[in-house]
């Protein structure tokens, strides 16, 4: 059974491409809705205003991660390349890999050094590691650019598990209430219940390591909470009028779910799909430092590099490129989502006339 | 009254039942015994050897009921060991875990409710603060803090906190825990400030909604016009409305005192169950894990019924109802 | 002791302008009357009401005129001095008896504490006064009703308990902020006679403000028509009922029940009151007036005294009827 979820390349290179088509999907459904909608417009160029630079700084994640999710086999390879370099072409690389290929050291040199750290001897390509290199003699640099595929996976994958199923089951239970509601609320009751950090790692141990199980753990441990509010909504739509009318006239329960209860609930999939992703990012850092986390991401680069830190003469610079390139995708993220809440709802837009 | 006590503890009791079963498929049918075995002994363990494993850690039996084992089956053994609260023995080492639990319980408590009372007191304090001057430039940093704050993973807060006031000021030990009382608190004390730093900025932006959202009430206005001060409009009447959801949220919070912190105690050393935890996880440990899960969804189901009782005692509508 | 407004004008800014929701509003209340504000919603009356509190909420500003109590100028007052005349000189009820109570304190508490904000008593004396005041109110049992919480209490006892706060330091302004609109018909009777029996008793003056025509009838000696901020008529209640000056305040008259036999189609007012960003430069009123010509659109009409008991601000009584 858990071997469904392990790992495997093919498995993790048809993941990985799965966040073009995510990305590419995400900005056709905005381009889509602020066309056809005045309220989604003035919503998306309000953020767009507001959070400038936030809105700015994502995109360039986006566009990174996108650049690591283009793979191929094959390509010029150098003569200087080293075993592992030369194990590399075998397999598909993206434009990333190819741009750092052949940047390996044999161990740690600090940032734009000459020499490696511990030792005096020169280095393969002395001055070329901005943020140096880690143990393994990794470029830093090339690391924590690779995180930003692994973050939004991470986040994108596991929204895309969590939020339709929350909406499905949330539609379902507000709308038509009775046993099936009952049923619903039973098992969010049962799920919320367990607390969250320690049901995904028991999903995470049963289910087998792998990106695949941690965004299903993720997955499972996070789609409550939207769940409930869709459920909320729905039930307090249910009883407006025009859904009231709609139903009088004999309309199909299917075409009111689909015509007037999913487009009100669209602004709350987009405010939670901001905020849930940062909280899944974190979650997973989490997960990391306990050594369940996601291979390549920045929170496992913090907790391999916790130890480094104390070592003398310290080495710094694995926690602080990862560290800083979290914390600023996280500050990014959240700030969109405040502003998105803000232009939704509002109630927090301040005091009335 | 009682009646609404007696039909959420029914409806809590359904819920236990709920986790349990969930658990059972989780560590017996998605996990096979033989999966917990071969994790604990390693892919290439010989048949035999997975075998004895198993027989020594009662994974042998059947799984369901059935006929000639209607007692001694898993279900039933994984339900009798969690509702008597025995939990059996550590799959690692077979240590007794309910002893493990019960050493691992006040380290925790040491650690959490001091972080849980500084933390809800700051939170609230500095939020009213930030109410109070809505809509000028105190609030909008005070947000923008938050967010700042909140964007920070704990991880980097430990490892921050312990290299820069650990090992640059000399300030804290870096790590380790000791129970005598004369060194308990300076073992103490930076995990406790890292705690409540990194909860802080999502705690003001949750109490500051709530305050904003009492502020803007009809009732606030009327205060005024009796000529109620600024100080105590806050204070006797936008905080005794937002109690109702600050009580929710910081009722709700308290079982999780007893689970402790996994990051917190992991990076700090201290022998709670937070650290007991992280080592089933390296141990592939699954049956302390499981009742670590089942002990914290109790407190958790327990926590939700005295906060819909809490509720009803800070709001009179739902009480005189 | 009289309240005397003059040149009011409050502002909120609305985009990059400030748009004057209260535009130079003056009127005097001499001690012991009674003044209606009437106008639709959004007319800018309670915001009067709240100026003169000086409880206009941000981002909202007076930006001009006076208010003079007795003489004693209220918008120079520091924080603590105009917190010690609200409540205690000139106190207001509000339209919603139901949100304007705090919902999670006793209501004889809530009465108690407008006491204990102004006189230094003991707690005991302030239960003691407010039961009294309960009982003038006219709440039965006021004994067991003191440690009630507002939801257990109707709309109309509700609006009692607002009463009995307000008068509680005996105010020499009482402000009624739409005091019966959110109340059953035969509750408002009740209410509005309770209001005219206090007047008489404590000596009070009352700015009454309301959208119906009725009440005014029955409580006011002078009304003030607002539309879109403005003071558009001023008068005497008898002259104004009976023969209004102002197209607004026919229109007003005109679309009561009583004015028309039964079956007959009720008038109404063309329109909607406009946006305060779409009023217009002129009269404000002129988009929707049925005697609309050429000055209206751009000049604004001054208020004009057409006797001594009633004045209007309107250019077409100049051109319909110049005798008058």
């Amino acid at each position: 059974m858990s071997a469904l979820f392990s790992a495997g390349p093919v498995r993790e290179a048809l993941i990985s491409d799965l966040i073009v088509v995510l990305v590419l999907a995400l900005f056709l459904a905005a381009g889509w809705a602020a066309r056809r909608n005045e309220i989604w417009r003035e919503a998306l160029v309000g953020v767009l205003r507001r959070r400038r630079y936030s809105v700015l700084v994502l995109s360039l994640y986006v566009f990174v991660a996108l650049l690591d999710s283009v793979l191929w086999v094959g390509g010029a390879h150098s003569v200087t390349s080293t075993g592992a370099d030369k194990v590399a072409l075998q397999e598909a690389r993206s434009p990333l890999d190819r741009a750092f290929a052949d940047s390996s050291e044999k161990s740690y040199s600090a940032p734009l050094s000459r020499v490696e750290f511990y030792d005096v001897s020169a280095l393969a390509r002395p001055g070329s590691h901005v943020f140096g290199t880690n143990v393994l003699g990794q470029d830093v640099l090339y690391l924590t650019i690779k995180g930003a595929r692994v973050a939004l996976l991470i986040g994108g994958l596991t929204s895309l598990i969590a939020i339709p199923l929350a909406l499905f089951f949330g539609i379902l239970a507000g709308y038509f209430g009775g046993r099936i509601d009952d049923v619903v609320f039973f098992v969010m009751s049962t799920l919320v219940s367990m607390p969250g950090i320690l049901l995904l790692i028991a999903l995470i141990m049963a289910l087998g390591q792998s990106t695949f199980s941690v965004c299903v753990a993720l997955g499972v441990t996070s789609w409550v909470g939207f769940c409930r509010l869709a459920r909320g909504e729905t039930m307090k739509l249910r009883e407006l009028d025009f859904v009231a009318a709609a139903r009088s006239l004999g309309v199909k329960d299917r075409v009111i779910l689909v015509r007037h209860i999913l487009p009100n609930l669209m602004h709350l999939v987009v405010i939670t799909f901001v905020l849930m992703f940062s909280g899944l990012v974190l979650s997973e850092a989490t997960l990391a430092w306990l050594g369940i986390g996601v291979n390549g991401s920045w929170g496992q680069m913090i907790a391999q590099a916790k130890d480094e830190l104390s070592r003398d003469p310290i080495v710094w610079w694995n926690v602080v490129a990862a560290g800083a390139a979290l914390f600023v995708l996280l500050l990014a993220v959240n700030r969109v989502g405040d502003a998105l809440r803000d232009v939704f709802d509002p109630r927090t837009r301040g005091e009335k006339l | 009254m009682l009646a609404y006590v007696v039909r959420r503890l029914g409806y809590g009791c359904f819920v236990v039942l709920g986790v349990l079963f969930f658990l059972f498929a989780l560590f017996f049918l998605v996990t096979t015994p033989d999966d917990i075995a071969q994790r604990a002994l390693g892919e290439k363990a010989m048949p035999q050897v997975v075998e004895r494993w198993k027989e020594n850690h009662g994974y042998n039996r059947p799984l369901w009921p059935g006929p000639g084992h209607t007692t001694d089956n898993l279900l039933v053994d994984h339900f009798q060991k969690m509702l008597t609260f025995e939990f059996g023995n550590s799959d690692a080492d077979g240590v007794p875990i309910r002893q493990r639990i019960s050493e691992g319980a006040l380290p925790s408590l040491l650690l959490t409710v001091p972080m849980f009372v500084i933390g809800i007191t700051l939170g609230i304090g500095i939020s009213l603060f930030v109410a109070f001057f809505r809509e000028t430039y105190i609030d909008r940093l005070g947000v923008f803090v938050s967010v700042l704050t909140m964007s920070i993973p704990l991880l980097l807060y430990i490892i921050g906190g312990q290299f820069l006031l650990g090992k640059m000021l000399r300030w804290f030990p870096v790590s380790g825990f000791d129970l005598h009382p004369g060194v308990l608190a300076r073992f103490l004390a930076l995990p406790i400030l890292v705690g409540v730093l990194s909860s802080l900025g999502s705690d003001v932006r949750f109490f500051r909604t709530v305050f904003i959202e009492e502020i803007f009430k009809d009732y606030v206005r009327t205060a005024r016009a009796k000529g109620a001060g600024e100080m105590r409009v806050m204070t006797g009447h936008v905080l005794r409305n937002a109690m109702i959801p600050v009580v929710t949220n910081v009722v709700m919070a308290i079982p999780f005192l007893f689970t402790g912190s996994l990051l917190l105690e992991a990076g700090f050393g201290i022998p709670g169950l937070g650290s007991l935890t992280v080592e089933a996880i390296q141990a592939n440990d699954f049956s302390t894990l499981r009742a670590m899960v089942f002990l914290g969804s109790l407190l958790f189901i327990f926590g939700q019924i005295l906060t819909d009782i809490a509720y009803t005692w800070v709001d009179p509508r739902i009480r005189l109802e | 002791m009289a309240l005397e407004v003059e040149g009011l004008t409050t502002e909120f800014p609305l985009g990059d302008r400030r748009v004057p929701i209260v535009d130079d509003v003056s009127f005097v209340l001499p001690e012991g009357r009674c003044l209606a504000l009437v106008g639709e919603s959004g007319s800018g009356k309670s915001m009067t009401a709240l100026s003169l509190l000086r409880l206009v909420p941000r981002p909202g500003r007076v930006t001009r005129g006076s208010i003079r109590l007795g003489g004693r100028e209220l918008r120079h007052l520091s924080v603590p001095e105009i917190r010690h005349v609200r409540g205690h000189k000139l106190a207001m009820i509000f339209q919603e008896p139901q949100t304007s109570l705090n919902p999670v304190v006793r209501v004889g508490e809530q009465v108690t504490e407008a006491i204990l904000l102004h006189e230094r008593i003991g707690r005991g004396e302030a239960r003691k006064r407010a039961l009294g005041l309960f009982e003038r109110v006219g709440i039965p049992e006021p004994g067991a009703r003191f440690d009630y919480y507002p939801h257990q209490l109707s709309g109309g006892l509700k609006q009692r308990v607002m009463i009995s706060m307000a008068l509680s330091m005996r105010p020499e302004v009482l402000i009624a902020d739409e005091p019966t609109t959110a109340l059953d018909v035969t509750i408002q009777a009740q209410i509005l006679a309770l209001l005219r029996d206090l007047q008489g008793e404590f000596g009070m003056s009352i700015l009454l403000i309301t959208h119906d025509l009725g009440v005014v009838n029955q409580l006011a000696d002078e009304v003030l028509v607002l539309y879109a901020g403005r003071v558009v008529e001023k008068a005497a209640t008898n002259q104004l009922l009976s023969q209004p000056l102002h197209p607004y305040t026919r229109g007003l008259l005109d679309s009561l029940p009583g004015r028309r036999r039964p079956g007959e189609r009720l008038y109404e007012i063309q329109g909607v009151v406009p946006s305060p960003l779409d009023w217009p430069r002129g009269c404000r009123f002129c988009t929707r007036c049925p005697e609309v010509f050429e000055p209206c659109a751009e000049q604004t009409p001054p208020l004009e005294a057409f006797s001594s008991e009633q004045s209007a601000a309107c250019h077409a009584r100049h051109r319909e009827r110049p005798g008058t």
